[in-house]
């Protein structure tokens, strides 16, 4: 009797397993594509940056925050790739997703970097771009399509964004 | 009903565990993460109730790739000891008990997995327990699932007779689970089995047993069951104030198969002050319901089937009142450390108990008559982290 | 009632896991900057945390789910 109920609970156990399985693969599975959404922003900088408007470039959206261990771990790289990318006609965006903007500030402070930071102080941008990790790398192409999308920064991450660059700068 | 047997626990728990397993891995969504590379030697200092230890503590912890991390600890406690227990059946004694750990953490994918080994020696207890925890982040990292298990044995010896010697084997489950609530607050809550078998008692404590009617009594060494089960469920909470501080508050409720029922309740309040300085008070509550055998006064030897007069199973309650304080640096002469901090924190523990009685106090006393006993004690802890 | 326990555990478990999997995450990544203020953490000094267990355990009868794994020692 007893051992009875307990393989029933071992069987409920594993059912429950193989149905998570099947249910999340597919959500797992989606890959983003498309246009990318626009959005204006104002940079560090002052001015104000439109993503329509680089229409034409190769556009990589990096979303960062200052709490973000694996954001400030990547900075110095994307650096990097701005910097050897941008006369091919790369450009990247760095946008802070912070609320208050003074922590981003002490961070660029301490590693600076030469690409545009922009301020998505109400995470209107990070919503529509549905930015699901910390850091999220979003890769646009010369006609405005979505084409990779990185969630979060192990490193050796750089080199796929290398390889991806050199792909769509061309195209 | 009769309480189950570990075995039949232990299997029930194991079948359950490894459910919970496959669920856990079988859904992948996002990382966990590798615990921080750091290093804490702490100077920790126990003072009350006729007992002092003290020593050292040293963690070092450190990740190898990205994916493995490693860490050893180091524990000391010297041991002076005139307690109660020991005054009225025994002498003062010094002792040295030393701990050791080591750990490994292996991340695969968006799974964590550890495996710990610890080794508590002194002259009269060898205990060797070995534990493996899981924990998989999901859900956007909402939802941390964890899973432990650990298993003890123990070597128990007697230092006023060499020919003793005992043994008692220990198993530990554990299931928790962490969830965001809000932007502001986390809760978590936690569940822990464990069975006990063999030797469960102290070789050195005996009960007492009076017979009021004929005047005499006398003691004899305590008699306790060889198996033990409970169980402790617990939630933590913590929520965040808009001028940065944290409110923390834990609830456990403790009961098992020897009739101990227990809970404790705490709360905690951290407040950074100016830049690098963090300041922090907390305050607990425990409060204990005796074990079935407990008596501290029996009416004659072999009253019962199993005695005990162990303080630590009586009714009674515990209150303590803790603050401390933490000073944060940046390090810029030693390149390998990012950041450090000293930190000292102050507890004040007062002990009440109900049903256990203090036979050091003077005078003549018809036994049971003595006061009940209550002592305080202090706890210091002193100690450097850095991070690197 | 341990067995019964154990079952009760495991199952809510399993449902709070499925819940929560069916439901859109309500504080987004980019929205997590006060919980992860190390202030925040439940266990942010694991040496000190370790050793008041410790202490409470060698005294108290209770033990156990305060998220540490097990350990044994002979004190009395």
């Amino acid at each position: 009797m007893l051992k009875q109920k307990h393989s029933a609970v071992w069987i409920k156990c594993i059912v429950f397993a193989m149905l998570f399985g099947v249910v999340m693969s597919p959500l797992l599975a989606a890959a983003p594509s498309g246009p990318a959404p626009d959005f204006t922003l104002k940079s560090r900088t002052g001015e104000n940056i439109k993503l329509s408007e680089l229409r034409g470039q190769v556009v990589m959206i990096n979303f960062w925050a200052s709490w973000c261990g694996p954001c400030r771990q990547e900075m110095p790289l994307l650096d990097q790739l701005y910097q050897r990318y941008q006369p091919m006609g790369f450009t990247l965006l760095g946008v802070n997703v912070e609320e208050d903007s003074k922590a981003a500030e002490k961070v660029l402070g301490e590693i600076p970097v030469s690409f545009p930071v922009l301020f998505d102080n109400r995470n209107q941008v990070s919503e529509t771009y549905q930015v699901s990790a910390m850091p999220s790398t979003v890769l646009i192409d010369r006609d405005g399509n979505v084409r990779y999308l990185h969630k979060g920064y192990l490193p050796g991450y750089e080199e796929d964004y290398q390889q991806q660059i050199r792909e769509l700068v061309r195209e | 009903m009769a309480p189950p047997v570990p075995a039949e626990v232990a299997v029930a728990a194991t079948k359950s565990f490894i459910g919970l397993l496959l669920l856990a891995v079988s859904v992948n969504l996002s990382a966990a993460v590798l615990p921080e590379d750091r290093s804490d030697v702490m100077f920790h200092r126990y003072d009350g109730g006729g007992v002092t230890v003290d020593g050292p503590s040293i963690l070092v912890r450190k990740s190898i790739g990205q994916s493995v991390s490693v860490s050893a600890n180091y524990y000391v406690d010297s041991i002076s000891c005139a307690s109660v227990d020991v005054i009225t059946s025994a002498s003062a004694y010094t002792e040295e008990r030393t701990e050791t750990s080591l750990s490994a953490d292996y991340l695969y994918d968006k799974t964590l997995m550890t495996l710990s080994f610890t080794k508590s020696d002194e002259s009269d207890y060898l205990s060797e327990t070995s534990s493996f925890d899981i924990s998989h982040d999901m859900f956007g990292d909402l939802t941390t699932v964890s899973l432990g298990y650990s298993v003890g044995n123990d070597d128990i010896k007697n230092n006023t007779d060499d020919s003793f010697s005992a043994r008692a084997k220990k198993q530990y489950f554990r299931v928790g689970v962490t969830q965001v609530l809000t932007k502001n607050s986390i809760l978590g809550v936690n569940l822990e089995t464990i069975t006990d078998e063999g030797f469960l008692r102290s070789p050195y404590r005996s009960y007492r047993y009076w017979n009021s009617a004929t005047g005499t009594g006398g003691s004899a060494p305590e008699i306790y069951p060889t198996t033990r089960t409970s169980n402790a469920l617990a939630f933590s909470l913590k929520y965040f104030l808009p001028y940065r501080a944290a409110l923390s508050g834990e609830y456990r409720y403790y009961d098992d198969t020897w009739g101990v029922k227990a809970s404790n309740v705490e709360i905690g309040y951290t407040h950074p002050l100016e830049r690098d300085w963090t300041f922090n008070i907390h305050y607990r509550y425990y409060n204990q319901d005796a074990a079935d055998f407990y008596s501290d006064l029996f009416t004659r030897a072999d009253e019962q089937n199993y005695m005990a007069r162990d303080k630590e199973l009586s009714t009674f309650m515990d209150h303590t009142i803790g603050v401390g304080v933490s000073y944060e640096f940046k390090p810029e002469k030693w390149q390998f450390v990012d950041r450090g901090s000293f930190n000292l924190e102050l507890d004040y523990i007062k002990f009440d108990y109900d049903d256990f009685r203090d036979l050091t106090v003077e005078g003549s006393f018809t036994p049971g008559d003595e006061p009940l006993y209550s002592f305080s004690a202090n706890v210091i802890k002193a100690y450097l982290s850095i991070w690197y | 009632m341990t067995r019964r326990l154990i079952h009760a555990g495991m199952v809510s478990v399993m449902l709070w896991t499925l819940t929560a999997c069916s439901v859109e995450p309500w504080v987004k990544p980019y929205e997590r900057a006060n919980l992860a203020d190390p202030i925040m953490s439940f266990s942010p000094n694991p040496v000190a945390k370790r050793y008041m267990d410790h202490i409470y355990e060698v005294r108290e009868g209770a033990r156990g789910a305060t998220g540490a794994g097990g350990g044994g020692c002979g004190c009395n």
